[in-house]
């Protein structure tokens, strides 16, 4: 069944998907930094949307939606317009193009991004393995 | 959306006088100690010279520069209060230039925070010229450093596109000086550098006909470089040879090959063009397993045999190992000297930097850890690929 992007139901499908995902436990074996994920643009809810990820180790040990960004004080902050982000659970986007082209903003140690591509990129990549619905 | 961005290009004979009509006052030559022993510094200082600049150097950039190297060079800069970074040699030197010229106007930064995510918010305060002395690194063309981290034995790809060389002077004499040994090196890194670029997954329509040229210039050229390196004719083919694939590195990414050689080269560092050139046959024969396409295409441009796409692939495959032996190249992994047990030894280490590698992850077909780790064995061995 299909979840809503950004949503609740779909943070708890996105945990199940890294902690699935044997590709980015290996590819993450040594990574230490949560994130938020940062929605903009999105028609009908607060802007911007903000969802948490705690990830450990080639493991996402929590992840929420949160109301007050506040709440953490993540590593690393990820943001971007929904039509991007679209773009990215789609496939339709590279999310290191992305990232190079700086429709995905990125904010936090770019040593140890850079240090990790290939986890950063399972770690998206894992984000299109959800069956996913955006509002129109 | 994408880009595709090049500096201005100015090539061929005399392409060293465009140096005396840019606008300055102040240049730091970036370069290695044998281009200043060479006499080569004074041929870019005197074009400098006549056009009002006053000149430095900086000629202490090793092989592999580090990361204390480049901010060495950088605080020169800054003290000697340069508008203009020269970077002059092979592929060290230019892409410690390509690090100067970012430090120089961002003394806030490190080396490790130099990255293409982040806006580097620099203005033109600082320019920068790269003037390639080798046909192949085609570092002369584009942004990305190539710079080595010592303490983690690891070859960082760093770089912004913010810092793109302002004018590339692609200047065939001064390749001529090369011996046979290093005309092959680096012309075989052109050559992997244009394959990785035409088969990688982020090829696109801009980068596809200087790959595609490239590669067929190395083919005809390399091997009348390496035979007589007083034929300027080739000299010339291979320099633009050499950046044309260079505009590819810019817009597009390397591969698999390159990631390999990155990681031994962070420990063991053979020679560049050498170590990719030696893991191309292999990291190829991986690759077309699943996608034998983009290969065929480069042998029909070739005009090589085959009836399939698999079969041309291969064809291609032959062709590469065929150049490596006409320009006195190594075959596999064992003959850059590595000791066997220090490779074993450092294989752990060796797989987890190539996957780590910022080049990997375009590979038309990416490996998981066994299989880096295989590639690393049979590349060693020198066994076909089987896997």
């Amino acid at each position: 069944m299909s979840v809503m992007f950004p949503s609740s139901e779909w943070t708890v499908e996105f945990q199940k998907a890294l902690n699935t995902n044997p590709v980015y436990a290996e590819a993450a074996r040594n990574w230490e930094g949560d994130f938020y994920f940062i929605v903009t643009n999105i028609p009908g809810q607060p802007d911007p949307t903000t969802m948490y990820a705690d990830l450990y180790h080639g493991k996402c040990r929590a992840a929420e939606l949160v109301d007050d960004d506040s709440v953490y004080n993540p590593a690393f902050r990820m943001t971007a317009p929904i039509g991007v982000w679209r773009k990215v659970i789609e496939k339709k986007m590279d999310p290191i193009q992305g990232l190079l082209t700086r429709q995905l903003k990125l904010h936090g140690d770019m040593v140890t991004i850079m240090k990790n591509v290939k986890a950063a990129k399972e770690l998206v990549n894992s984000l299109s393995t959800i069956d996913t619905q955006f509002p129109s | 959306m994408w880009y595709f961005q090049a500096p201005t290009v100015v090539y061929g004979e005399d392409a060293l006088s465009h140096l005396s009509t840019l606008e300055g006052t102040r240049a730091l030559i970036v370069t290695d100690a044998n281009m200043a022993k060479l006499g080569v510094v004074d041929r870019i200082r005197q074009p400098l010279e006549d056009g009002g600049f006053a000149v430095e150097v900086f000629a202490e950039v090793e092989p592999d520069p580090d990361t204390e190297t480049v901010s060495r060079a950088a605080e020169k800069a800054r003290d000697f209060g340069a508008d203009w970074i020269i970077g002059l040699g092979g592929g060290s030197p230019l892409d410690a230039a390509k690090m100067v010229r970012v430090l120089a106007e961002r003394p806030d930064l490190t080396p490790q925070d130099v990255n293409p995510i982040v806006p580097m918010g620099l203005t033109n305060a600082v320019r920068l010229c790269t003037i390639p002395t080798t046909s192949g690194t085609g570092a002369e063309a584009g942004w990305a450093c190539i710079i080595t981290d010592r303490a983690e034995k690891r070859k960082l790809v760093l770089g912004s596109r913010d810092a793109f060389p302002d004018v590339a002077i692609v200047d065939p004499a001064l390749a001529a000086g090369m011996p046979p040994w290093l005309t092959a090196d680096t012309g075989m890194d052109a050559l992997v550098h244009a394959i990785e670029i035409y088969t990688g997954s982020w090829h696109n329509d801009y980068v596809d006909g200087p790959a595609l040229m490239s590669i067929r210039l190395v083919f005809d050229y390399l091997p009348r470089a390496y035979r007589d390196g007083s034929d300027m004719e080739a000299r010339e083919k291979m320099a633009n040879a050499a950046t044309l694939a260079g505009f590819g590195l810019a817009n597009a990414n390397i591969g698999l090959a390159h990631a390999l050689a990155h990681s031994l080269g962070g420990v063991f560092h053979p020679p560049h063009g050498r170590t990719t050139c030696v893991f191309l046959p292999y990291t190829m024969q991986f690759c077309i397993k699943d996608a034998p396409e983009r290969y065929a295409d480069i042998a029909r441009f070739l005009g090589l045999p085959g009836e399939t796409d698999a079969e041309r692939a291969q064809a291609l495959i032959e062709a590469v190992q065929q150049l490596q032996v006409e320009v006195g190249q190594p075959q596999d992994v064992r003959s850059l000297k590595i000791p066997e047990d220090q490779f074993h030894a450092e294989m752990d280490h060796l797989v987890a930097s190539a996957e780590a590698d910022a080049t990997m992850f375009t590979s038309p077909r990416v490996p998981d850890s066994a299989e880096v780790a295989r590639l690393f064995e049979y590349a060693y061995q020198g066994r076909a690929i089987d896997f």
